[in-house]
């Protein structure tokens, strides 16, 4: 069993600059911050290797920032540019009884995460998910499409994305109340 | 005016009118589509089960849409979903009836303002003949939908295009 801090120093000196650095002043457990395009190999580490064997994934979620700064369009509209979209990943070893929690930021317009569905079958529905209503795009995932919304839903419509404008219809049904 | 006009004493003669027989028959079978949607079809279950007892009604689950007469909407509709029940819809034999059962299906209930993926109304898609408000509503509410629907059928005229 090791806490955050031992967690973070093992990762530190087995990945360096992949590993952009440790979140103490949380009000639940700390965050270890890691570099999106390398998060695969920092997964598959944390899974296998002795003394750290977190072999559950209990949960990947999607979060919009909004860290951005607000820009109206020629319509009025309010929308947010730049800024980050994050995915955390809370890890468990039932072996080991320990716990973390992991997090990657990605650029807002361009938001690319390493998939991680090949260490943990469940990352398969829950980056479907992400992807769906935050609009986070995992590489190498083998069947990224919609999971909850519609399939047909427009492109680049994300609805949990915090400047998230409904369309006026769907399929001739008009949406809005 | 009751149903029968007359009976003859002296055979299995009846006379009654060809709409009311008809209406008659219709209300008193309204079969209808086994189709549940959310926390209101468990209300719906449980007026088909023995306390509330809908078959006293003439109403039974019918698994197919070929089959069936009524189709009780028990449930938010997302915008998903809507596509299917206007599929279902169209499958159903003519005559057809609708019940919309709950907030959610009469105008988006509780997600009527964020509800993104949410069908705001069952009514945008298929036309209603019964709303039923509650959230969910008692098996008692919906029985009293039920009636409704039954008064509405027994009214009909078979020379006047309904729905």
């Amino acid at each position: 069993m090791k806490n955050a801090e031992e967690i973070f120093e093992i990762l530190k000196q087995q990945f360096g600059d992949a590993i952009i650095g440790i979140d103490k002043d949380t009000p639940t457990e700390p965050i270890i911050s890691v570099d999106p395009l390398q998060i695969h190999k920092v997964g598959a580490y944390l899974r296998e290797t002795d003394g750290l064997k977190f072999d559950s994934l209990m949960c990947l979620s999607g979060v919009d920032d909004a860290n951005g700064t607000k820009v109206k369009d020629a319509e009025g509209y309010e929308f947010i540019q730049s800024g980050t979209l994050s995915v955390y990943y809370h890890l468990h070893s039932v072996e080991l009884k320990h716990k973390i929690t992991l997090k990657v930021s990605a650029q807002r317009e361009d938001a690319k995460v390493e998939s991680v569905e090949n260490v943990w079958k469940t990352a398969d529905w829950h980056e479907r998910e992400a992807y769906d209503l935050v609009g986070i795009v995992f590489l190498n995932h083998p069947d990224l499409r919609r999971i909850l919304m519609p399939y047909d839903w427009a492109d680049g419509s994300h609805p949990l994305r915090k400047d998230y404008k409904n369309p006026e219809f769907y399929q001739g049904m008009k949406v809005p109340y | 005016m009751g149903l029968l006009d007359k009976e003859f004493s002296d055979g299995n003669i009846l006379i009654a009118n060809v709409e009311d027989l008809l209406n008659w028959a219709r209300l008193s079978s309204v079969w209808q589509l086994g189709f549940g949607l959310a926390c209101c079809a468990i209300e719906m279950m449980a007026t088909s089960m023995s306390h509330y007892d809908f078959d006293r009604f003439g109403v039974i689950p019918r698994n197919t849409p070929r089959q069936a007469d009524a189709i009780i909407i028990s449930g938010t509709v997302t915008l998903k979903m809507a596509t299917r029940i206007k599929r279902l819809y169209e499958q159903m034999p003519d005559p057809k009836y609708i019940i919309s059962m709950g907030s959610c299906s009469n105008c988006g209930g509780p997600y009527w303002e964020h509800g993104y993926h949410v069908l705001k109304g069952i009514d945008r898609v298929i036309p209603v003949d019964v709303y039923v408000p509650g959230c969910p509503p008692r098996p008692e509410a919906l029985l009293e939908g039920l009636m409704k629907l039954q008064d509405k059928i027994r009214n009909e005229s078979l020379r006047t295009k309904s729905a």
